[in-house]
């Protein structure tokens, strides 16, 4: 366990948080509504940086396994917090469902997840409410789809080699 | 003209003068004074600017001049992948470039989109730009940017892309053997440099 | 999704038209317009978002906090022009579309525009099984391939529990920091073409080669070179290695001294470098800056001493970190974690224990190939591993490694199945340009060349 402690026994503001251990990593699962708080009691508590912030689509894994109490969606926003001293992470995993998927914006607290954000609504589609720039990324402006679904093809293209007799 | 003690009137002028047909000295020039244009993608620009550098250096053909405006550029060398975001600026570049002008293609994704075979690239830059030579490699290395590089001067010192240019309509029409029928005659096969047809 | 941009300024191809009465040009100019991604005049953006473009950070405590109201004071003051620059340009590295708005020579607001390399990489990673994988990431910083390929063998053996033998650790060790070695050159030697002096492109490119002939001999490959893989790596080091990694060290540690001559101590080189680019260290921090950025704002932050990986609690090396912030001192850091790199691999070389060069386990490695053509079963095995592959327990998992560029961090997370169900790549660079409005702001439009180069970004990794 990372040194210091459970940060659920640190912080008791976070004691009402479901949590779990994923291979040594403390994991919260804040939903929707608590996550921008939890943020920022983390961030009070001295995780000054966001390191990572991504999202990921459990469409062909719903099944996963997760602590009682998490109901489990298909989108999740997976935060990574890193606290510089003592050098500890902690993660973050919100449930983002598919008829909804809005999750609360992480820039007001950690000004680092602008571009992250970005590239999460791009790539999956998830909008960030109160993102100031909620633009396109990665794709070109005028792209349709959200390509790092599980339900967007690959978009692989058959190849044709000089003197096949015909489509594979 | 300074007369040298070893002047000896015609016979001198023949050591000291080279004569030769206009487009031959034409090839000549543009294949041995052909500037790249800067357009270093990914990995393979990377292996580009090594073979500009010291140990492979590409200023023994006369382009080490990477030229940043398309419009003092001879070669585009797309090396690295193309997306589709990039896509149109790659085009743009091109039209801008003036003819004559010719392009490599280094490394396989821009060959033929490479190991990415998905959404966001391109499948071979040559959907977008006529390709001259493709050199293979992930990334080739420098040695193999600089057999693309001479295999595209002969080509060039031939003139056997005009020839099949004018044989296949493309490019812009610019050479010197277009309507004189009689003028010109095609050299010999432009010598192998190991690659097989 | 565009609900936050005025529609209509830019990007309609019929206003185009208008303004240059060409209709061939405004298709042209229509087809490379990408719309909302890129700076809208300042009378069409949104206080907030002016506010980020001119640098300004919120809810930092005694630095440049975000004023909202402030933000406006600057414009309407004289004109201004919105001057675009790339993504074909020699001084980006790379395929980076920066926007900047001038008045004059001062740059006022700016914003980078990315996604002229983005290649589907997280997508192929899920496409791809994990034996494969290596092969993909290596290709997203192409500078310093071997620490993708090694972030990702860890996250895979941190999923499965694996431990690699000790000799395995120490190799990927040497390869590392004789990859950062050849990143921190290769920068240099661009920064300094960058900045003019293309002597020093010369030299930068000659000591990589060095480093990349070493290469070759071991994995292959100059470049990208699927080495590092999940249990271990790929082969083992060739006989007469330490003869090799010693020339290099030699020589590339005495061509430091060249570097100095040409650069630490020339005065243009300092007048173009010196105050320019400044941000506190604060700032950086809120906007998850890491790397040589972060340590040159004075921030001792360096994940092979804070958070140990491999091996690197057993070697001693100091953190470089700088005081002023500015590009000098980005320089001045990377050049001297060359020098730490060196005495690293020296130790390395000392210290390099005997033994495997993978793991041992029939789940994630492969036979000797030797042994491929006495027994049926080492046929079998190695056939299961390259087709199926390896098929990692349920769960998710965040590894991190420094890469040259910053902290580098691999997202896995595994369905059980032999390919990843989603695998994010933290970027280093990706990450690291956000702080680029910051550091622009205020200053002159020639600086930004000396600025953009001292962030070092790998487009690569920036758009993955």
């Amino acid at each position: 366990m990372a040194p210091g402690g459970s940060l659920a026994w640190q912080i008791p503001a976070l004691g009402q948080i479901l949590t779990a251990d994923s291979a040594g990593d403390e994991v919260f699962f804040p939903t929707r509504a608590q996550y921008v708080e939890v943020a920022t009691v983390l961030r009070e508590a001295g995780f000054a940086t966001c390191s990572d912030l991504c999202a990921v689509d459990y469409l062909t894994h719903l099944g996963r396994k997760l602590p009682d109490g998490v109901a489990p969606e298909r989108f999740e926003v997976v935060v990574n917090l890193l606290s510089l001293a003592p050098a500890r992470r902690v993660r973050l995993r919100v449930m983002v469902p598919e008829h909804d998927p809005v999750c609360p914006t992480l820039f007001f607290v950690y000004p680092g997840t602008e571009n992250m954000e970005r590239e999460a609504y791009d790539l999956m589609g998830i909008r960030f409410d109160g993102h100031p720039d909620p633009s396109r990324i990665l794709m070109p402006q005028d792209w349709e789809g959200h390509p790092l679904r599980r339900d967007y093809g690959v978009g692989r293209v058959p190849v044709q080699f000089k003197g096949a007799p015909g489509p594979r | 003209m300074p007369i040298a003690e070893s002047w000896n009137g015609l016979e001198s002028v023949r050591h000291n003068l080279l004569t030769g047909k206009l487009e031959d000295f034409v090839r000549w020039s543009r294949r041995s004074s052909m500037w790249p244009a800067t357009f270093g993608l990914a990995c393979c620009a990377i292996e580009m600017m090594a073979a500009g550098g010291a140990e492979y250096d590409m200023s023994r053909f006369g382009m080490e001049v990477f030229r940043a405006s398309p419009r003092q550029a001879d070669l585009m060398i797309v090396a690295g992948r193309v997306s589709q975001k990039m896509a149109p600026v790659l085009r743009q570049v091109y039209d801008q470039m003036m003819e004559p002008k010719w392009v490599i293609s280094m490394g396989v994704c821009a060959s033929s989109g490479g190991m990415f075979n998905n959404y966001a690239i391109v499948q071979g830059v040559d959907q977008i730009v006529p390709v001259d030579v493709y050199a293979p490699g992930c990334p080739p290395s420098p040695n193999t940017l600089l057999h693309a590089i001479l295999t595209l001067h002969e080509k060039v010192r031939t003139g056997e892309i005009l020839r099949r240019r004018r044989a296949s309509g493309a490019g812009a029409g610019v050479d010197l053997a277009t309507e004189v029928p009689g003028w010109t005659q095609p050299l010999a096969t432009p010598a192998r440099l190991g690659t097989p047809r | 999704m565009t609900s936050d941009h005025v529609d209509g300024v830019i990007g309609d191809a019929p206003v185009t038209a208008a303004l240059t009465g060409d209709p061939e040009l405004a298709r042209l100019v229509a087809k490379t317009d990408e719309g909302s991604q890129e700076l809208a005049p300042a009378d069409a953006t949104s206080r907030v978002k002016l506010a980020i473009e001119q640098g300004g950070v919120l809810r930092v405590p005694e630095s440049n906090a975000l004023d909202p109201d402030a933000a406006d004071a600057t414009f309407g003051a004289g004109e201004t022009m919105i001057l675009n620059v790339g993504p074909q340009h020699p001084s980006t590295h790379g395929v980076l579309r920066m926007m900047v708005e001038l008045q004059g020579e001062t740059i006022l607001r700016s914003k980078p525009v990315i996604g002229y390399l983005h290649t589907g990489m997280e997508k192929m990673g899920e496409e791809l099984t994990y034996v494969q994988g290596a092969t993909n990431v290596t290709r997203m910083d192409y500078l310093s391939p071997l620490h993708n390929e090694l972030v990702f063998s860890l996250a895979v053996e941190k999923l499965l529990g694996v431990d690699i033998p000790p000799r395995a650790t120490w190799i990927r060790m040497l390869m590392c920091e004789l990859n950062r070695i050849s990143s921190h050159v290769m920068w240099t030697a661009s920064n300094g073409l960058d900045l003019a002096s293309t002597t020093m492109m010369i030299f930068g490119l000659r000591e990589r080669d060095l480093v990349l002939t070493f290469f070759e001999k071991v994995t292959g490959l100059r470049m990208n070179h699927n080495y590092i893989r999940p249990g271990g790596v790929a082969a083992d080091l060739p006989d007469g290695w330490e003869d090799d990694v010693e020339a290099i060290v030699d020589t590339v540690g005495a061509r430091l001294t060249d570097y100095d001559n040409l650069l630490t101590g020339q005065p243009i080189f300092r007048e173009r470098t010196e105050g320019v680019g400044v941000v506190p260290a604060d700032l950086l921090i809120a906007l998850s800056a890491t790397g040589p950025l972060l340590r040159a704002a004075g921030v001792a932050w360096d994940l092979r001493r804070a958070m140990p990986y491999l091996a690197y609690d057993d070697v001693d090396f100091d953190v470089i970190v700088g005081s002023a912030g500015d590009c000098f001192d980005r320089y001045a850091v990377r050049l001297n974690e060359v020098r730490e790199s060196i005495r690293i691999v020296r130790q390395i070389l000392e210290k390099m224990p005997l033994g495997d060069y993978r793991a041992q386990d029939k789940k994630v490695t492969p036979p000797p190939r030797a042994r491929i053509d006495e027994s049926m079963e080492a046929l079998i095995h190695h056939f299961k591993i390259f087709t199926r592959g390896i098929e990692p327990p349920e769960g998710e998992v965040y590894v991190a490694v420094e890469s040259p560029r910053g902290e580098l961090g691999c997202y896995l997370v595994s369905d059980g199945s032999n390919h990843p169900m989603r695998m994010h790549i933290r970027a280093p660079s990706f990450v690291n340009l956000q702080s680029v409005p910051a550091l622009l702001r205020g200053g002159l439009i020639a600086d930004m060349v000396a600025v953009l180069s001292s962030v070092d970004p790998v487009l690569g990794d920036v758009d993955r």
